[in-house]
């Protein structure tokens, strides 16, 4: 029989992973806008889980928030991404330090 | 609660929305009228602003959308303060981009877009308008700080603005399930109610992700990396805005879910604020010292008020609630004093200059110019009589009465190694050698906005305490 646990440790083993991803990805923006959608989706397992688990609707509505405001998040952050190839010519992680201190 | 009595608790979002999707559709038409567009922004948010007026002295609080927003004095005040910064935000700004090329009329409605999204995020009573709230809000800001699109340092500014964002909010998020999870439900009365009886292992983890993902958002140490590079790419009006609107309604979101939904369990939440409170005072006061970029230094110096924000948070008393709401007021003078002086200094060929050695004895060619932004820094720095002292005293004065006399001990020490950048700054305008550098201002508008602002931060400011004590007393009054 599968329990709520279950569900909880796939979440949460999904967050961690887009959290990792953001840290340790040493190479592409891309692939951080994937994480945070992975953060995001791990997100929506917890709430719609949730929601069964405990005979309430709401969680389900929310999960539907969640993804439409993570479909703008990624046209929002695809757009800054274009302008900001477009000034640079690279979108590798290590070459976005034109600010230290 | 029925729909058009909802409706009319709503009524400055409701202007606020009409307004941005019609200025929207003018910009369609009149691509070239980015001042026009502005101007109608101030006033759409200036009719917001009033709306909310009328209910700043009154106790009164009306739920509207079952239970999703509240319409009550303390999301009013914060709520006026927010529509006022980002008028001032709309009023400083068109010189500078027409400057950069990008005086596009995107960014008044921008702008208006990030403050519904920031007045439904202080009078949201709910997780799920909490997020809807502070993702209007936080997209609008991402493409604000990417709004220079030939300037690379903005673009870059934006990107890591997102990417910290987007991960900040995934946080929110997943301590806003496992809330929702544990206690049953989203609502922050019903939440606040299931925590009464018992604060499980489940609802701890939730508390402590939504209070990091908000950390971010206000930008508290250990969560402010991102804020002195976006600080320093985004163009300077956007910097001034972010500094003032979007963290007083963080703020303001903040206290109202710690108090609303986590309020019976103080224990839980209080040594994390503590913690945070410390460590942002004392990173944004030594993490400022070598800065040479003046955009940098104010944005440590956002870091380290956020600290002393956060001290009132901590006490968990209705003192220390008016106190931080004093201090959020007085630091959204401060700030945009701090930056509408930046933006005026320009040297002869019109580029703006933000480095330590450009204002090298500003006082001798620019005397009026280095004497407010001597003013700002010296209210910045809590430096009695200046008004920033008096922000500084109300929220030391609720600790103590709390009994956190140790925060307020330690607190008030690294205030002190805060003051050597301040003053750093006027030592160098009046004391270094003259460099010359900055021209005349030609813009009016900052002109007179600085003086204002500098007039707000002097000593005169003191004359605002009866209202204000009462605004803040009567906000306060709401959250418990």
């Amino acid at each position: 029989m599968i329990g709520i646990e279950h569900y909880l440790v796939v979440s949460s083993i999904l967050f961690v992973m887009g959290v990792l991803g953001i840290f340790l990805n040493r190479k592409n923006v891309i692939i951080i806008l994937m994480a945070i959608e992975l953060i995001l989706l791990a997100v929506n397992i917890n709430l719609v889980a949730f929601s069964v688990f405990l005979g309430d609707l709401t969680g389900q509505i929310f999960a539907m928030f969640v993804l439409t405001v993570a479909a703008g998040e990624a046209a929002i952050g695809l757009a800054i991404l274009v302008i900001y190839f477009r000034g640079r010519g690279t979108i590798a992680v290590d070459d976005v330090n034109r600010m230290k201190g | 609660m029925e729909l058009n009595a909802s409706l009319s608790l709503v009524r400055p979002e409701i202007i606020l929305s009409f307004s941005a999707l019609a200025l929207l559709l003018l910009a369609a038409w009149m691509d070239q009228a980015g001042r026009l567009i502005s101007i109608l922004a101030v006033a759409a948010l200036g009719a917001a602003a009033a709306l909310t007026v009328s209910l700043l002295g009154s106790g009164s609080s009306a739920s509207a959308f079952d239970g999703l927003m509240v319409n009550d004095a303390f999301g009013n005040f914060s709520k006026l303060l927010i529509y006022i910064a980002a008028a001032v935000s709309l009023t400083i700004a068109p010189r500078f981009l027409e400057k950069a090329g990008a005086m596009r009329a995107e960014y008044p409605v921008l702008i208006v877009l990030s403050c519904i999204g920031m007045g439904v995020m202080v009078s949201a009573t709910d997780l799920i308008s909490l997020y809807i709230g502070l993702e209007l809000q936080s997209l609008s800001a991402y493409v604000l700080a990417s709004f220079v699109r030939s300037d690379g340092r903005s673009a870059e500014a934006g990107l890591k603005y997102f990417v910290l964002g987007g991960l900040a909010s995934g946080m929110l998020l997943f301590g806003a399930s496992l809330v929702y999870g544990f206690a049953g439900s989203t609502n922050f009365a019903a939440i606040g109610l299931a925590m009464d009886k018992e604060v499980g292992l489940g609802l701890i983890f939730g508390i402590v992700f939504i209070l990091s993902g908000l950390a971010f958002k206000i930008s508290a140490a250990p969560f402010h990396m991102w804020t002195p590079d976006v600080y320093e790419g985004a163009p300077t009006p956007v910097t001034a805005f972010f500094a003032s609107a979007p963290k007083v309604a963080a703020i303001a979101l903040l206290m109202r879910i710690v108090l609303e939904a986590f309020g019976s369990q103080v224990l839980v939440w209080q040594q994390i604020i503590i913690a945070v409170a410390l460590m942002s005072i004392i990173i944004g006061a030594v993490g400022a010292i070598g800065q040479q970029n003046l955009k940098r230094l104010m944005a440590y110096s956002s870091i380290n008020n956020v600290g002393f924000i956060l001290i009132g948070l901590a006490t968990g008393t209705e003192q220390g609630i008016a106190a931080m709401l004093v201090y959020l007021t007085i630091y959204v003078a401060m700030t945009f004093g701090g930056f509408v002086c930046l933006m005026q200094l320009k040297d002869k060929d019109g580029n703006y200059r933000e480095e330590f050695s450009d204002i090298a004895g500003l006082s001798k060619t620019r005397p009026g110019l280095a004497a407010a932004f001597a003013i700002f820094m010296f209210s910045l720095a809590g430096i009695p009589p200046l008004f920033g002292f008096w922000g500084k005293l109300v929220v030391f004065n609720a600790a103590v009465a709390a009994g956190l006399l140790p925060l307020a001990v330690i607190g008030i020490s690294a205030s002190v190694i805060g003051a050597f950048y301040y003053l750093k700054v006027v030592k160098v305008m009046y004391f270094d050698d003259a460099v010359d550098v900055i021209a005349e201002s030609d813009d009016k508008v900052l002109v007179w906005t600085g003086g204002i602002l500098a007039a707000a931060n002097s000593p005169l400011g003191y004359f605002a305490i009866p209202v204000l004590g009462v605004w803040t007393a009567v906000a306060a009054k709401a959250l418990f």
